[in-house]
């Protein structure tokens, strides 16, 4: 649709950040942006260049709690149409996954948008179809989109959506990792804009650049970021203009406003997370799973729920180890027999690390 | 998962609300428009069914010639 290959000028940009002769550690959060880096080899090219780039905790598939994942099963167990993403259906919980449930009988649906849940809902008003809401701010918007219409009663939404700022800021109040610059999820941010990363940039000296997902799009990050860290700025700068303005989606984010406030949530890998996460607001509670089922959910509520044995999740999320530091990697976990949710999502940097180098 | 698709606008329904998106290739698809302000023409990148923004046309076709302006003034 828009070329943007140009061989020559990748060329460039890696010699010039080569030619600075820095050594550096970046993190962004999004499971496209680790795609874009190993599928065309761009973390090893840095890599040489002095520059390490992980992935920290962007992927709403991965970051999706134990407990969150049980809800969704003994809503399943209980008789409801269960419809959600795809790769969240292969999850695995303490007790099974919904692809597990769904060869036992239970009624799990995939769905590419929250519009075909909905669908569900309308065509079978005799059964109660819950629509599992993970994403960050990219894909609450969508959720918020239809609960503003009134959709009937048999749907409702179990709310997993997170909020990526807070995170970000809570990767670096924990100081487990030394960071040098954040590459902003481009897709999030057409939603947010780039104002609300500012505050991490001002109290933290921490620069930061949006990007897009091409090659280049993300090497010329690279290189706004280490242009910015040479001229001892620490400011948010946008790479991805043809599709991020400042202001972000206006529209997006008053329906955000009005179907959701934010709350405390935990992620699978990290304490609670102040003001991470979305929860309908009072207004929509009668489409909030949580509270239209409370009784059947009662029996998780004081219910701790642990990692899968052996697995690093978590310290993956956190960045404090890659993939492959795992010693469940491509052993015991792999895509086909995942233990934990970063080998499951094709977002996951445990899936794309397996697909792309195949261990 | 935060994954969208750019795709030029084709066709708008009458309700304002959802529009026929061409990714390309003869994939057409329809789309919810009802997060963006767009017209016939324009390009949207969409997620999750979606449209989540409008694409500016001028900016992606100067993307390339921008990073060579920065990357020129800069290795001077």
């Amino acid at each position: 649709m828009f070329s943007l290959r140009d061989k020559k000028l990748a060329d460039d940009i890696i010699s010039q950040i080569a030619n600075t002769k820095v050594h550096l550690r970046f993190m962004h959060v999004c499971g496209t942006h680790q795609d874009t880096l190993v599928r065309h080899g761009l973390d090893f090219l840095l890599q040489r260049c002095g520059v390490e780039i992980g992935q920290g905790p962007g992927c709403p598939v991965c970051v999706t709690t134990p407990k969150e994942i049980e809800e969704i099963l003994l809503l399943a167990k209980k008789g409801k149409t269960i419809a959600t993403f795809g790769d969240m259906t292969r999850v695995p919980g303490v007790t099974s996954s919904l692809q597990q449930m769904k060869t036992e009988g239970c009624d799990v649906r995939t769905v590419y948008s929250i519009e075909d849940a909905l669908m569900l809902a309308e065509k079978q008003k005799d059964r109660e179809v819950v629509f599992m809401a993970v994403g960050f701010e990219t894909t609450a918007p969508t959720t918020a989109s239809v609960l503003v219409r009134k959709p009937p009663l048999n749907f409702s939404v179990l709310c997993c959506h997170r909020l990526i700022p807070p995170a970000l800021l809570a990767i670096l109040q924990m100081g487990e990792i030394k960071i040098d610059g954040f590459i902003e999820p481009g897709h999030v941010s057409t939603i947010i804009g780039s104002k609300p990363y500012e505050f991490i940039s001002q109290e933290y000296h921490v620069p930061q650049v949006i990007a897009g997902f091409e090659p280049l799009d993300l090497l010329m990050a690279t290189w706004m970021l280490v242009r910015q860290i040479k001229q001892g700025n620490a400011v948010v700068e946008n790479e991805y203009v043809r599709a991020v303005k400042t202001q972000g989606n206006i529209k997006a984010q008053q329906l955000l406003q009005q179907v959701f406030e934010t709350v405390d949530v935990t992620w699978r890998g990290f304490p609670t997370i102040s003001k991470s996460g979305l929860r309908l607001r009072r207004k929509y509670e009668i489409y909030d799973a949580r509270m239209k089922y409370e009784d059947e959910l009662r029996k998780l509520a004081d219910e701790e729920f642990t990692e899968p044995a052996g697995c690093l999740c978590g310290e993956v999320l956190r960045g404090l180890i890659s993939s492959k530091q795992c010693p469940l990697f491509g052993g015991q976990c792999t895509p086909e027999n995942p233990i934990g949710p970063c080998m499951v999502s094709s977002e996951g940097s445990c899936q794309i690390e397996y697909r792309y180098s195949k261990k | 998962m935060c994954l969208a698709i750019p795709g030029k606008i084709i066709e708008i329904d009458k309700n304002n609300k959802s529009a026929t998106v061409d990714y390309g290739s003869g994939t057409k698809r329809k789309v919810n428009v009802s997060l963006v302000e767009v017209k016939r023409g324009e390009y949207v990148l969409v997620h999750a069914g979606f449209a989540i923004q409008v694409l500016d046309e001028k900016e992606a076709l100067e993307t390339l010639a921008l990073f060579k302006e920065m990357l020129s003034t800069e290795g001077g």
